[in-house]
């Protein structure tokens, strides 16, 4: 079995007594080294689950244990952080600092690494994601793409084991969703990172070692991306939308033409047409 | 329209000058106020400013930048000027119609009070044309990081201070946006008296307000989610090092005030 790197059992969380529970009852694990996909509506408990697992909520019921800590004190909460980073959904409001290289120090700042290490680690961090040559320049001079680069550049100077994206490519262009989105593939197989990617688009899904699909704050499909979205009906009824390509064998199929079952991919799509000829 | 409210004054540059520590150029500044009232004839005011004109003409900013600081402050530093020139008395009477009499020591103080004005607001606009704002918050922290002990915000201040000069690029940027939105609707900011303009504005300022909170709230989720938990315990990356030409700043700003007290006691004019 391999190593779970964050553990969710029964976890819940209320923002308010008596409201519907944001995350109702879910339990889940996460390999270490995994790429995991959530996908859900707007309102699902995306958000919720991210800021669990970061340790910026607290769960209201049941445990979730992230690379072996529980966060029960504020001290455990740091620890959390510092294993768990996060890039947000907005570029523009998690840059801290007016120099690019300080922001990217931020995280480090606050740990209290000493000034000659973090020089360092942001020079490191910053050259893996492809902006050393911005390292002075001004985040308000930068594009959508990179300000997100920069961010996920400040949480990786902080070497965290799990990097939680939410929706952080919702409000890029696409060249800047394909750079993202390639960074975090690069960190999930290069450097072991575990990456949660929370996301609105299926082909980012597709791609995931497996997704989560949540509803209402529970998990409501679970599964490689292929079991997944195969079960199309019910992606489509938990007001979601399945990869281009399966929506295209789906309708092949049903007119007849023996495709397989699982393909996703436009590569996928060619061999099993080719086959068939 | 917005586009034209800059930051600060900052000049970029690599002259000595700019080059100093903020601490430095701070000190210096207050160093420099305080020879300004050290001065007590006109001679010390002559040398401290060929001094500060020297120093602005080393960093390359144009004097015109330097001088340009003096205008919000003409009306205070002429209606000073008028006040000592009319009320002063004692010396020799120059002039005198029904009844207004200009003295030789009204006219003198006039002088002084003027001459102290301007050398003060010209050598605090040294300090922030060749210090960005950035480096100037830096160096407000690190120098009055000792009052922490004493339960001053140090930490806290720099930090909103630094948040804001982050911020305020972005919402110029949304304010240009609302304001095209408002304008592509037939909204007007540009006709109309006092009132009718600042009505227009309402209509921009409560999106602007609303966006500002909803950033402020995710950019403190953030700061928290990178483990920020105030100034405790915090390193930075950037330290501050005195150098070289910080001695060398604090020795020119020595001769300075010898020089000033050497004029004093010579008693020139
Ligand atoms: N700060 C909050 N206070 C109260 N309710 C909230 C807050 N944030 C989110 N919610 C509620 O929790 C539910 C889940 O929200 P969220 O986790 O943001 O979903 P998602 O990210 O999937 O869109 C929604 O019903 C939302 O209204
Ligand atoms: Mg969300």
């Amino acid at each position: 079995m391999r190593d779970k790197i964050i553990q969710a059992q029964n976890v819940s969380f209320q923002y308010e007594d008596g409201a519907a529970p944001a995350v109702d009852d879910i339990t889940f694990t996460v390999d270490r080294g995994e790429f995991l996909a959530v996908l859900g509506r707007n309102g699902s408990g995306k958000s919720t689950l991210a800021k669990l697992l970061n340790a910026l909520l607290l769960p209201t019921a049941g445990e979730l244990t992230v690379d072996g800590l529980r966060a029960v004190t504020e001290d455990d909460c740091y620890e959390v952080r510092k294993s768990c980073g996060m890039v947000f959904q907005n570029p523009d409001n998690q840059i801290v600092t007016t120099i690019v290289e300080e922001d990217c120090a931020f995280g480090l700042e606050n740990l209290g690494t000493p000034p000659e290490e973090i020089r360092w680690r942001v020079k490191a961090a910053l050259s893996d994601v492809g902006m050393s040559e911005y390292a002075e320049a001004s985040p308000s001079m930068l594009s959508g793409g990179q300000k997100q680069r920069v961010a996920v550049a400040g949480v990786l100077a902080m070497r965290p084991k799990i990097i939680v994206f939410d929706e952080s490519t919702a409000m890029l262009d696409p060249i800047g969703r394909r750079d993202i989105f390639a960074i975090a593939q690069r960190l999930n197989k290069e450097e072991g990172i575990t990456v949660v990617w929370i996301t609105h688009f299926m082909e980012e899904a597709a791609l995931a070692d497996r997704v989560i699909v949540m509803d209402a704050g529970k998990i409501a499909l679970e599964g490689t991306p292929k079991q997944v979205f195969s079960q199309t009906d019910r992606v489509l009824a938990l007001g979601l939308d399945v990869p281009g390509m399966m929506k295209l064998a789906d309708r092949l199929r049903k007119a007849g033409l023996p495709l397989k079952e699982g393909v996703m991919t436009v590569n996928e799509m060619v061999v099993e047409l080719c086959r068939l000829k | 329209m917005l586009k034209n409210i800059t930051l600060g004054q900052y000049f970029p540059g690599n002259s000595l000058i700019h080059r100093l520590d903020p601490r430095t150029k701070l000190l210096a500044t207050i160093a420099l106020i305080a020879i300004v009232f050290v001065a007590q004839g006109f001679s010390g005011f002559l040398l401290l400013a060929g001094f500060v004109v020297a120093c602005a003409a080393s960093t390359g900013i144009h004097l015109k930048f330097l001088v340009r600081g003096l205008k919000p402050l003409m009306f205070i530093i002429l209606f000073t000027f008028i006040l000592n020139l009319f009320f002063q008395t004692g010396g020799t009477v120059l002039i005198s119609i029904w009844i207004i009499r200009i003295t030789s020591n009204g006219l003198r103080m006039a002088g002084f009070m003027a001459a102290r004005l301007i050398l003060l607001v010209l050598s605090s606009q040294l300090l922030t044309l060749t210090t960005s704002p950035i480096a100037l918050t830096d160096g407000l922290e690190t120098l009055f990081r000792p009052l922490q002990v004493i339960g001053f915000p140090a930490h806290e201040i720099a930090m909103m201070m630094s948040i804001a000069l982050r911020f305020i690029p972005t919402l110029m940027d949304e304010a240009d946006k609302i304001m095209k939105a408002q304008k592509a609707r037939g909204a007007d900011f540009e006709t109309g008296g006092l009132i009718a303009r600042a009505k227009a504005m309402v209509p921009l300022l409560v999106p602007l307000f609303v966006g500002a909170f909803r950033r402020a709230e995710e950019l403190a989720l953030a700061m928290d989610a990178r483990c920020y938990r105030g100034g405790k315990g915090r390193t930075r990356m950037k330290q501050l090092k005195f150098q070289g030409i910080d001695g060398l700043a604090a020795l020119v700003i020595a001769a300075l005030l010898a020089a000033v007290i050497l004029l004093n006691r010579l008693n020139l004019f």
